[in-house]
């Protein structure tokens, strides 16, 4: 009962973090209609960010803002050098590009790394259980995790439903010719999506990495998920991925926990399944 | 997407010929390195089906290389007569299935359906038992119609993928000249109008995907009978990409781009680690000036 | 004949098209007016089989066509051109309509050079609109007024009864626009046509019968005569145009 109940939490602690990857690849496609294969890598580059901070400074909490702030410097860099440039293209360009990104990013971590798994220590501070229930008690920095994960779906939803510039992102995902009515400049949106993207895949490495080893092609099986996250959750839906992303991440911890092989193709098989009844998402309008 | 010219198929058989004189002069190693990239080419032409013909970039590709190719460990050693229809068959199937999934959905859905599904398959193979686990398995290969020797093999293997690759062109260039082929390049060019003139766009787009799953099964079937070696990397969506950049580097327009990228990236994957060990940097930056400058491809620059 | 009657069509809180009810007749000229926004396009769409309607049923020669789809409702005799030119430009102008006249072959595996039906239905779908010198020039290479052209010969080359042209003349200048009138004239005498068209003068040169749509609604249906005379008609929108 106890493992099952430590299951549940770490399902929806693997959930949120699928949430933050996917709300950015989601809004990418949404808004700026590019598909980025190469977003599984900025969560990557997040853990070996962690990596490389905590180890330098010894201390863990300053690799959080780090992975922020360098996801955003990151984003705004890759937007303005390559994608801004290859929205128009077709999809088999996209793929290519950012699947370049992917050998390219790999290759660079290799070379400035090396290519060994790492552990990232979780930090002091946190390093205890939690009694929850009866002998049950769970990681501190887990639940950490979740709280951190809420508190950042909670900001990206008021923002996105609160705020003008929200409304604008709204409006382009749902209808990408809208916004030059709206009268609001593109580019900046563009920009401003793609580097809060960035940031957030890079945020949820850096904070997995503690739960995690770090090792090379890790993004590799968080791109896939994010993907269905995308998918189920609907084209450009803050709200579906949120929901979307918890089921992946309780389907997928309690198959890996429960039946390890089947785990893989259950996901998938979920995505079927939403497919066959409803193929615009499962928590799209209309 | 349009075939080659008189002169391009003229170019094309005679290359063929070179190749196949290959066991004439040059040594097992160099007939092998030829038949990996024969394999390749096969892979990619059979996605060029999917990308040039109907317009349908699909991530799911490898998966359907990687069940033939394991169709033919599951068969054990049976006849090759028997090992390569079922190695089509099964991948077919599997393409039918899938493909009257994810074309329920277009553009980035159908992306990234496809990759989850080619991913489910990955899995079937890695995380289950069935295939012989994740580290891949030394096959026992189908028999050939008459016994071949072990010094051989390289000479018959190469001659066999050259004889399969040559019809699978042959055959495509022939369906692209049918009212299929011409309803898919309509598809390709407005899916919409071509709907709204009565055209059952759907049933077309899923006969080309089952029909490449199966030319894709075939070419695994023949990458695991020269190689007698299946690893579930072979399903894996990399695969799948790098077929995709075959395509884009031989010229997204011509049916035989996909041969010339093919032979291209091969080349380069043999001889690049005599310049540097950093091969994804190579290959990553050969697709960045692909994608950026060589917008027609190979066959643009040799029309 | 397609007959329409009580077709609705809802998007949210808009009623774009309501309770309508029409008629079109072989060898008639059907013509729908009105400002923009009445929901002439819509109309066209959910005549097409583009939009599902709200409420309401469609006939075609009897038959209750309401639930077939777009590539249904083709096969069965409804031909449409679009207000944006919607072709495949890298194609040739022939193979464009060769593509439209085989939508109804069987036999997909045969050598297309050799299947010899579409190609006649195509040349002739051509000749009729009289772009047949164009044949094998690619479709991007065509005028403004030829494209308008070729669009109507693709809804020709599927043997329609029912021709839907929804803004046939958009974008087109004064020199282009006598000869389409001349081949709207020429083919209302063998299908029944519903034309969507904003200039007033080629409607009521053309048109048997107009249809004047305002805020999806019918407010006069009539002669081209009765509806110049119509004062209900002048105040609500022709004063505006024709002056």
């Amino acid at each position: 009962m106890t493992t099952f109940l430590a299951q549940l939490l770490n399902g929806l602690q693997y959930g949120l973090l699928l949430f933050l990857i996917g709300s950015g690849l989601t809004l990418i496609f949404g808004v700026m209609g590019v598909i980025n294969l190469a977003h599984g890598s900025l969560f990557m580059i997040g853990a070996y960010l962690a990596y490389v901070v905590a180890g330098y400074t010894g201390t863990f909490w300053l690799a959080l803002p780090a992975a922020i702030a360098g996801g955003l410097l990151f984003g705004t860099f890759l937007e303005a050098a390559l994608f801004r440039r290859f929205r128009d293209r077709e999809h088999l360009d996209q793929v290519l590009l950012t699947f370049a990104l992917i050998l390219i990013f790999e290759e660079a971590r290799s070379i400035l790394i090396d290519n060994q798994f790492h552990s990232v220590a979780v930090p002091a501070l946190l390093d205890f259980s939690v009694p929850i229930v009866g002998g049950f008690a769970y990681s501190a920095y887990r639940l950490a995790v979740l709280a951190v994960c809420l508190a950042v779906a909670a900001l990206m939803l008021l923002f996105v439903e609160r705020t003008n510039i929200g409304a604008s992102i709204r409006a382009a995902a749902e209808n990408p010719e809208m916004v030059g009515l709206l009268g609001v400049d593109a580019r900046r949106i563009h920009m401003l999506v793609f580097a809060a993207g960035t940031a957030l895949a890079m945020l949820a490495g850096a904070l997995a990495a503690p739960l995690q080893s770090v090792y090379p092609g890790m993004g590799d099986g968080f791109l896939i998920l994010s993907f269905i996250v995308v998918v189920i959750g609907g084209l450009g839906s803050i709200g579906g991925a949120f929901w979307a992303a918890l089921l992946v991440g309780m389907v997928d911890t309690l198959g890996k926990a429960y039946v390890p092989q089947l785990a893989g193709i259950a996901v998938c098989g979920m995505m079927a399944l939403v497919l066959l009844v409803r193929p615009a998402g499962l928590f799209a309008r209309g | 997407m349009i075939g080659a010219s008189r002169r391009g198929n003229l170019l094309l058989a005679l290359a063929g010929l070179a190749v196949a004189s290959m066991p004439l002069w040059t040594g097992a190693y160099h007939m092998q390195l030829a038949s990996t990239a024969l394999i390749a080419a096969m892979f990619a032409l059979s996605l060029q089906l999917l990308v040039g013909g109907a317009g349908l970039v699909s991530l799911a590709h490898a998966g359907f290389f990687g069940l033939g190719a394991y169709t033919v460990y599951l068969l054990g050693p049976v006849s090759v007569l028997l090992s390569l229809p079922v190695a089509a068959l099964t991948a077919a199937v599997a393409a039918l299935g899938i493909g009257a999934l994810s074309l329920r959905t277009t553009g980035f859905f159908f992306l990234m359906t496809t990759l989850a599904f080619g991913q489910m398959l990955f899995f079937l193979f890695h995380d289950t038992p069935l295939g012989g686990g994740l580290d891949g398995v030394f096959i026992q290969r189908p028999d050939l119609i008459w016994v071949v020797s072990k010094a051989q093999r390289p000479a018959v293997f190469l001659l066999l993928n050259l004889a399969v690759l040559a019809a699978m062109y042959a055959g495509l260039w022939l369906l692209m000249r049918t009212l299929f082929g011409h309803a898919l390049l309509g598809i390709k060019a407005n899916e919409h109008r071509m709907r709204a003139m009565g055209h059952d766009v759907q049933r077309l787009k899923l006969a080309a995907f089952v029909l490449a799953g199966a030319l894709a099964g075939v070419a695994g079937h023949m990458a695991a009978l020269t190689d007698a070696f299946v690893s579930p990397d072979l399903l894996g969506w990399h695969r799948s990409a790098e077929a995709l950049l075959m395509i884009l580097l031989g010229g997204i327009g011509a049916l035989h781009g996909p041969i010339l990228g093919a032979v291209a990236l091969t080349l380069l994957e043999e001889f690049s680690p005599l310049i540097t060990e950093r091969q994804r940097l190579v290959e990553g930056l050969v697709i960045l000036a692909a994608v950026l400058l060589l917008r027609r491809g190979l066959a643009g620059i040799a029309r | 004949m397609m007959e329409a009657r009580g077709l609705s069509r809802r998007f949210g809180g808009l009623l774009a098209v309501a309770d309508l009810s029409l008629t079109l007749r072989v060898g008639e000229l059907h013509a729908v007016i009105g400002p923009n926004g009445a929901g002439k396009s819509t109309l066209v769409n959910l005549l097409a089989g583009e939009l599902a309607p709200t409420q309401g049923t469609i006939w075609l020669d009897g038959a209750d066509i309401t639930d077939f789809s777009v590539g249904q409702r083709a096969k069965a005799g409804v031909g449409r051109t679009f207000q944006r030119t919607n072709l495949m430009l890298n194609m040739t102008v022939l193979e464009n309509v060769r593509l439209a006249a085989q939508a109804s072959c069987g036999g997909m595996l045969r050598r297309a050079a050799r299947v010899q039906a579409p190609i006649v239905a195509a040349r002739e779908a051509l000749r009729r609109v009289g772009l047949d010198p164009t044949g094998d020039a690619l479709a991007r290479t065509l005028s403004h007024g030829q494209l308008r052209q070729l669009e109507i010969a693709m809804a020709l080359a599927g043997q329609p009864r029912v021709l839907l042209l929804d803004e046939p003349l958009a974008g087109s200048g004064a020199e282009d626009a006598e000869p389409l009138v001349a081949l709207m004239r020429k083919l209302s005498r063998e299908h029944a046509v519903l034309l969507v068209e904003h200039d007033m003068d080629v409607v009521f040169a053309v048109a048997d019968v107009i249809t004047v749509m305002v805020d999806g609604r019918v407010l006069a249906h009539g002669m081209p005569a009765e509806i110049r005379a119509s004062a209900a008609v002048r105040d609500a929108y022709l004063g505006h145009v024709v002056a």
